[in-house]
């Protein structure tokens, strides 16, 4: 596996690898793992892990290849998070799940109805991972998932119910912390995205927290410009450029200078018939200019699929300034959505490109979104899909 | 008295589905039972106290709110995953 030149102690980032990978699953009726070869050309498709249970999240941890963990609940059992050293062959339920604290008699506490997302920490610390679930809440484990403690500079923020628009207020299945992001050149300085929210910073480890949201649409705010309040579906900073961020918000593809302070609307520039509105988002691994989307109809009632249901991934190599159309070998009709969590890259040459769908398909491609075939199909309804580059 | 478990919580009591626990109230009950089987309690009762929504528990016939319902010994817990529709 090859890396950056520098030291990999100080960055997290494996910018180039050309091993075998797999591509982590996660569905409404369990988990499955797809094993590639190098050429990305056989897959292997597992066994269900936990079927049954809802699998929000399976993340992988590529600073010791072995890891995994799962974002799991079912139908009637509370949430929890389950962890394996073996990628998958084994696993053991965290000791302390992540939970709030217990609210002193005669208040209302939080009740954490589902970890909805999984982020390995900072390369330099080896076994911290954090977790962001639904209603808005974030935790941090330092022995790699087996006790989770919550981050109280967010969770008993004063400001966190303004931030959240409190218990009613948020995505259809419930509102979410998602899209963390961790500074490769410090491990204080993160990025979290809500929906509902923002995007929001701590630059002190999770102590304090920042809105981060100028410029950036909330057309379902009555207040014009609102500081807080918005709904990023998907936010990420380049590795290897951590002040460019990109976001795919409820309101359209954004990028963000930090120099400038400012989110831009560089969906402007996709077609209007297509529009900017979608879930996931990726980011090339070698390339800060280039990024995949999958756009999704959201008009009138939001179907949230694909623009008269012609399902096509949609290409920036300029940061943003014009767009282009991927969809070879996609179903010219489909009536699938991608979710925010459900698409990924890896970071071979050329870059290959991962989406699950609510119909239970996996689609892949070798050729960074050239052309695309479908991997596994008749699987449940697909929460989150990862690559993850093994040795 | 007797205990009894759920299928979807069988993973948890090495596939028993009666075990024994005493305990003046259900939730004492509760906590000897997570003592035996780490993890059990968390599943079916949230942070807060409170069983959660799809979770019923009766003391022999009788649904409890809440983990003060006193118990005594000879009396039977069940505990059942609500029929509350699903996808």
């Amino acid at each position: 596996m090859g890396s950056e030149s520098e030291s990999p102690s100080k960055r997290t980032w494996v910018a180039r690898a050309a091993g075998s990978l797999a591509v982590l699953i996660g569905t409404r009726k369990g988990a499955f793992i797809l094993r590639g070869d190098k050429t990305r050309r056989s897959w292997k498709l597992s066994k269900p892990m936990f079927l049954g249970h809802i699998a929000h999240h399976l993340a992988h941890d590529p600073r010791d290849v072995r890891s995994l963990l799962l974002a799991a609940r079912t139908g009637h059992l509370g949430p929890t998070v389950f962890r394996s050293s073996d990628f998958g062959k084994s696993w053991k339920e965290a000791e302390r799940p992540p939970a709030f604290p217990k609210a002193p008699e005669g208040q209302k506490g939080l009740v954490l109805d589902h970890v909805f997302w999984l982020t390995p920490g900072h390369a330099t610390q080896p076994g911290v991972w954090y977790a962001g679930s639904s209603p808005q809440g974030l935790f941090r484990s330092e022995d790699g998932g087996r006790t989770w403690d919550g981050v109280s500079g967010f969770n008993d923020h004063p400001m966190r119910s303004q931030w959240t628009g409190g218990a009613g207020d948020g995505t259809p299945d419930g509102p979410k912390l998602h899209s963390i992001n961790i500074d490769p050149r410090d491990p204080n300085h993160m990025y979290i995205g809500m929906s509902s929210g923002g995007v929001f910073e701590s630059t002190d480890g999770g102590k304090d927290w920042k809105p981060l949201n100028q410029g950036c649409a909330a057309d379902f705010i009555p207040a014009p410009d609102p500081e807080y309040g918005h709904d990023p579906h998907r936010v990420l900073l380049h590795p290897l450029m951590p002040d460019r961020l990109y976001q795919q918000n409820h309101c359209g593809i954004y990028r963000m200078e930090r120099s400038e302070g400012k989110w831009i609307r560089i969906g402007r520039n996709m077609p209007n018939s297509v529009g900017d509105i979608g879930f996931p988002l990726v980011l090339h691994p070698r390339d800060p200019d280039t990024v995949w989307v999958f756009p999704m109809d959201g008009t009138e009632v939001w179907p949230r699929t694909s623009p008269d249901g012609k399902p096509a991934c949609y290409a920036t190599r300029n940061a943003g300034k014009t767009w282009q159309r991927l969809d070879k070998g996609l179903p010219a009709r489909a009536w699938f959505t991608v979710k925010r969590q459900a698409m990924a890259g890896d970071v071979h040459e050329p870059v290959g490109l991962y989406f699950g769908t609510t119909s239970g398909e996996v689609w892949a491609s070798r050729n960074g979104g050239a052309s695309w075939s479908c991997l596994a199909g008749h699987l449940p309804e697909i929460y989150s899909v990862e690559a993850a580059e093994l040795k | 008295m007797k205990v009894y478990i759920p299928t979807p919580m069988r993973s948890y009591t090495n596939k028993k589905s009666v075990v024994e626990a005493e305990g003046p109230t259900v939730g004492a009950v509760l906590e000897k039972i997570e003592r035996r089987y780490p993890g059990f309690r968390f599943r079916i009762i949230d942070e807060q106290g409170a069983i959660r929504r799809h979770i019923k528990i009766f003391i022999n016939e009788t649904p409890i709110r809440n983990l003060e319902a006193a118990s005594q010994p000879g009396d039977a817990v069940h505990i059942v995953c609500a029929l509350s529709g699903g996808i």
